[in-house]
């Protein structure tokens, strides 16, 4: 047995309660290596153990689902053998500590998720959170994490397409980096996590194996470390995109020849959670010799190769036949890879170091058997003090200086500063690219179009989790639907604060319970998602962030597609959807000129979301102009078509609140005629006009003035 | 007085060094089988004023620590030029 | 006529350009950087991308690949030789473009479209277009940043076939995106059959994209593959 001495369950992280059902499990006290498996499998990152109860409440039966959740990734049917796939991931906690590095691993792990499934991974969104940029510390957060997508997504050769930020003070110590990844793929191609067949090898793919990640767990610790040499406790890991997208065409290679049985990325808990999850999705079992692995370091102990996080690795299981081919492709493509285990029945998963067994466990029970929390839950105390400070918009508000002021908020002035970092025309594929609502890609040879769009809402989560989460998804769904793509499927990235206090706790079910009831009112899956929970610092939970990454197909799509800088002189602007409400809860005119946060935002109506979504679709495929009506409401939205265009906008018969007013399922349509054939209700509202932006008796501001004022929001802070 | 130095930063040990694995290999390559190890690093040459050697030391200190060096992942020495 | 387009590990514009040399009616052939046999091709292409992680220097490790032999043999010969982006940074290390290509003036990516202007048309490049031609191409890169030792002298020998510059052709620091020299964004050799740019002609190749401009380019490189005897 190993000489490794056990350390206390405690210090890794686990209850007494957990180390008891270990002890059950095995039939025995847990050896070394199998504690640290366990207490690493068994964190809420890897188990979800305070989530995963609630999170069947989500539903993907629809018939187009091919994958749901429970693999790497969804994956979706859109016909003629064509799938597609995707998945998000969040890294926040590396981002805070690396600002780069996290976010350059966090792309390369949410692209693994996506070719583990046979996919070649074509494009990636970055929803994104930070504190105010009027602090140095989330300036430099901010640049980081840009950078790092930037540079990881630029050099593996993905374009990223989109995405979208918020600040917020509750995450200048907790920010929010979450990633969204697509991959494209023949019906054939499809490979799933499960090994199978007695004798079959697992071959690990890819970088060698270091002491990347492990730093924090003082068990890991090899004998010869000293108390506070953090020298050789690395923390951080690095990520690097040239070996990933090696990687990438080694393994696309490899599925094109059908040379892969199973296959699942290295991620948490690196071999130890690769090696029991292919096995045990597999209902097999597994021998692993630690020996084989090749190695960065080579005084590494077993419990460190076990829980390593090096960056950029797979393991596959190949059959014995095909083996030197697999090692030959790999080569070729300049990888190193190391035949490390054989598939057995079921159940155990045994490790061998040096000639010795350092751990044997039922495959499935790091997974299968993790503990399952329904942590307390309460209704806050806050909401109802915040309900009671409702939003105060005067009637006489000046439209023109408020605008002034909404165009300068980092979070609506141009983002430019950030997609001009990103290559977003790889492939060739992009149709609307970054800076309109959601983007459009066309798979070529074929009229099919993909849409997709990344939403987020913290304030008016934090207000009404329940209508903040509903709504983040009507709103993602008409981001797709103004492309001409109808919403297909969803991927949800939870961000939350501390799962132990029942209001967050509340907060969580209510979220995953609107978000769940919008998305069964619009038929479309939830085919996957991320929780990320303990996003709080010294007490401070971050407000409730759900995220939704929204897919939309259409077959065909339209050939010139509705885009923010096609309004021209003369052409009619109109509003569809209902009658502004008076919602100003969470609204940027609140939380900008106010500098409040408060009130009850309103219920999204589900009939009148598919009436208005249903409507955007088909104006897609005529109108010129098409652009949600959001965050900073009806002004901000003509505002950026203005800007675009390069024109000026003359709007009647709308009163000041009316044009800050965030009533959700709205959006502006621009083009020539003076009708709109639609059944859903809307109404005309001007004509695009010359160099300014006339709203009537409530104000208005010059096209240059409200150009120059957004276009430099994000450069005057970030550049000096 | 004018105190030169010399800061020389390189990735902390046991943290993955994707330049200097690519490099290593590319030299194995080209025919120099006998290089085992390649590490990647920057050398930046600092000139400050300031009344003693003491005083300037400690400014390129502070300077390493604050900007020139990233401490959660590099570390550094700092050499007088002669 | 068969173009060759070589692929390096970390090469990732590669389809793009086959898709785009296709469909301008050329077939091509993927070469990887080991191979050692260029003798089918009648012109080569070196794409975008990231050729060894741009690691030491961007372009650095990827001119000693085993290819790049058959590549200066071709180049020697008179074939049709072009390098874009990633591409252009490997035929300059490699020696067969004067210059070196440097980080971005703002040290930041630069992923965005730019307008160039024809400053010659006496290369593989160019010859499909005219002087003063302006073309509407994307920039995609954060070493972009064009330099060399004499820059007189390649002005006088006329090297300097694309220069940015504005939808009015002005062309000065202003319309300069990434601080080359002298605005240069293309160039080529003495011998007028050597290539590069940094912008990108395959993602301006359909008019999807948002720009067809790049065809002109395409076509006029295929146009000098079928000039000569292979």
């Amino acid at each position: 047995m190993t000489t490794l001495e056990t350390p206390d369950h405690i210090e890794l992280g686990m209850t007494d309660d957990e180390y008891r059902s270990v002890i059950a499990i095995l039939g025995r006290e847990p050896l070394a290596a199998e504690l640290a498996m366990y207490s690493v499998m068994w964190s809420e990152h890897c188990s979800y153990k305070s989530s995963r109860s609630h999170l069947g409440r989500f539903t993907s039966n629809q018939p187009w689902v091919i994958v749901g959740p429970g693999e790497n990734a969804g994956v979706v049917d859109i016909g003629d053998g064509w799938l597609v796939a995707l998945r998000i991931e969040s890294h926040n906690h590396p981002s805070y500590v690396e600002p780069y590095q996290g976010a350059a691993t966090g792309v390369g792990g949410i692209l693994r998720d996506v070719f583990t499934m046979g996919a070649r991974p074509i494009a990636v969104w970055d929803p994104l959170r930070f504190g105010p940029l009027d602090e140095a510390h989330n300036r430099y957060l901010f640049e980081g994490v840009v950078s790092g997508i930037a540079g990881y997504g630029n050099a593996v050769g993905v374009p990223t397409l989109g995405g979208e930020v918020e600040f917020a003070d509750r995450f200048s110590k907790n920010p929010l980096v979450n990633v969204m990844a697509l991959g494209l793929l023949k019906e054939d191609q499809l490979v799933l996590s499960g090994a199978s067949g007695v004798g079959n090898l697992a071959v690990l793919l890819g970088n060698a194996t270091g002491r990347d990640g492990i730093g924090g767990a003082s068990i890991l610790a090899s004998a010869s470390f000293e108390e506070g040499d953090e020298e050789k406790r690395p923390n951080v890991q690095v990520g690097d995109p040239f070996e990933e997208k090696k990687l990438i065409e080694a393994c696309l290679e490899l599925y094109q020849r059908n040379l892969v049985v199973a296959i699942q990325d290295l991620g948490a808990a690196g071999i130890s959670c690769a090696t029991s999850e292919v096995a045990g999705n597999g209902g097999m079992g597994m021998d692993v010799d630690l020996d084989k692995v090749h190695l960065r370091e080579h005084d590494m102990n077993p419990g460190e190769i076990l829980m390593s996080e090096s960056q950029e690795r797979m393991l596959a299981v190949v059959t014995p036949e095909n083996e030197a081919e697999v090692l030959g492709i790999a080569r070729r493509w300049e990888i190193d890879a190391s035949t490390i285990g054989t598939i057995k029945p079921g159940p155990d998963l045994t490790i061998y170091s040096k000639g010795e067994l350092v751990g044997e466990v039922p495959a499935a029970s790091l997974a299968d058997d993790a503990p399952k929390y329904d942590r307390p839950a309460e209704r806050p105390v806050y909401l109802d003090i915040a309900w009671a400070n409702g939003p105060q918009v005067p009637a006489d508000l000046d439209a023109g200086a408020v605008l002034r002021v909404l165009l300068d908020d980092p979070a609506i002035g141009d983002r430019s500063w950030i997609s001009r970092q990103y290559d977003h025309m790889l492939f060739l594929n992009t149709v609307v690219e970054p800076g309109h609502d959601g983007s459009l890609l066309r798979i070529k040879g074929t009229e099919k179009g993909l849409a997709v769009s990344t939403d987020g809402d913290s304030l008016r989560t934090y207000l009404d989790p329940r209508r903040g989460s509903a709504r983040i998804v009507y709103e993602s769904a008409l981001n797709i639907a103004v492309t001409g793509a109808n919403p297909y499927a969803l991927v949800d990235n939870l961000n939350f604060g501390n799962p132990e206090e029942p209001g967050v706790m509340w907060q969580f079910i209510e979220s995953v319970d609107g978000m769940a009831a919008a998305c069964e009112e619009l038929n479309v899956p939830v085919v996957g998602g991320n929780v990320s929970f303990y996003n709080q610092t010294d007490g401070v939970d971050i407000y409730p962030s759900p995220v939704v990454g929204m897919l939309g197909f259409c077959d065909p799509m339209p050939l010139r597609p509705p885009r923010l800088d096609r309004a021209e002189v003369g052409m009619a602007i109109w509003i569809v959807g209902p009658d502004a409400a008076g919602d100003f809860a969470a609204s940027a005119y609140d939380r900008i000129i106010n500098s409040n946060l408060g009130g009850r935002p309103t219920d999204a109506d589900p009939e009148i979301a598919r009436e208005v979504i249903d409507a955007a679709v088909s104006l897609a495929f005529t109108t010129p102009v098409l652009h949600d009506i959001s965050t900073g409401g009806l002004a901000v939205s003509l505002a950026e078509i203005a800007i675009k265009s390069g024109v000026g906008v003359t709007i009647e018969g709308v009163t000041g609140p009316e044009l800050f007013d965030e009533t959700p399922l709205r959006f502006v349509a621009v083009g020539q005629g003076d009708t709109l054939e639609i059944a859903a209700p809307h109404r005309r509202i001007g004509t695009v006009s010359g160099g300014t932006l006339d709203f009537g008796d409530s104000g208005s501001i010059s096209l240059e003035e409200a150009a120059n004022v957004w276009r430099n929001a994000l450069p005057r802070r970030m550049e000096h | 007085m004018t105190y030169s130095y010399v800061v020389s930063i390189s990735r902390k040990q046991g943290l993955s060094d994707p330049e200097g694995t690519t490099t290593k290999k590319a030299l194995n390559d080209l025919g120099f089988h006998g290089v085992t190890h390649v590490s990647y690093g920057r050398t930046i040459s600092v000139e400050v004023e300031a009344e003693s050697s003491e005083a300037a030391r400690s400014q390129i200190e502070a300077m390493c620590t604050k900007l020139l060096a990233n401490p959660v992942m590099e570390r550094y020495t700092i050499e007088a030029a002669s | 006529m068969t173009i060759a387009v070589i692929v390096y590990p970390g090469t990732n514009c590669e389809h793009d350009i086959a898709h785009a040399l296709n469909r301008a009616g050329t077939d091509t052939e993927m070469v990887w950087h080991r191979d050692t046999d260029l003798s089918g091709a009648d012109g080569v292409v070196l794409p975008g991308g990231f050729a060894h992680g741009d690691y030491l220097r961007t372009g650095a490790i990827a001119r000693f690949s085993p290819i790049m032999d058959e590549v200066v043999r071709l180049a020697d010969a008179g074939i049709p030789i072009l390098g874009i982006c990633n591409g252009f940074q490997i035929l300059t290390e490699a020696g067969l473009l004067p210059g070196g290509l440097v980080a971005n003036r703002d040290l930041k990516f630069i992923c965005a479209p730019t307008h160039l202007r024809v400053a010659s048309t006496d290369s593989v490049l160019t010859r499909a277009a005219e002087v003063g031609q302006i073309l509407e191409l994307p920039l995609n890169s954060y070493e972009g940043n064009y330099l060399v030792d004499d820059v007189d002298s390649i002005e006088v020998e006329g090297d300097v076939i694309l220069r940015y510059t504005n939808a009015d052709g002005l062309i000065n620091e202003s319309t300069n995106p990434n601080g080359s020299m002298n605005n240069i964004a293309g160039i080529t050799n003495s011998a007028r059959n050597v290539a590069g740019l940094m912008p990108h002609p395959e993602r301006a190749s359909e008019d999807i994209l948002g720009s067809a401009d790049g065809m002109v380019l395409i076509e006029g490189f295929i146009a000098s593959t079928e000039l000569v005897d292979a």
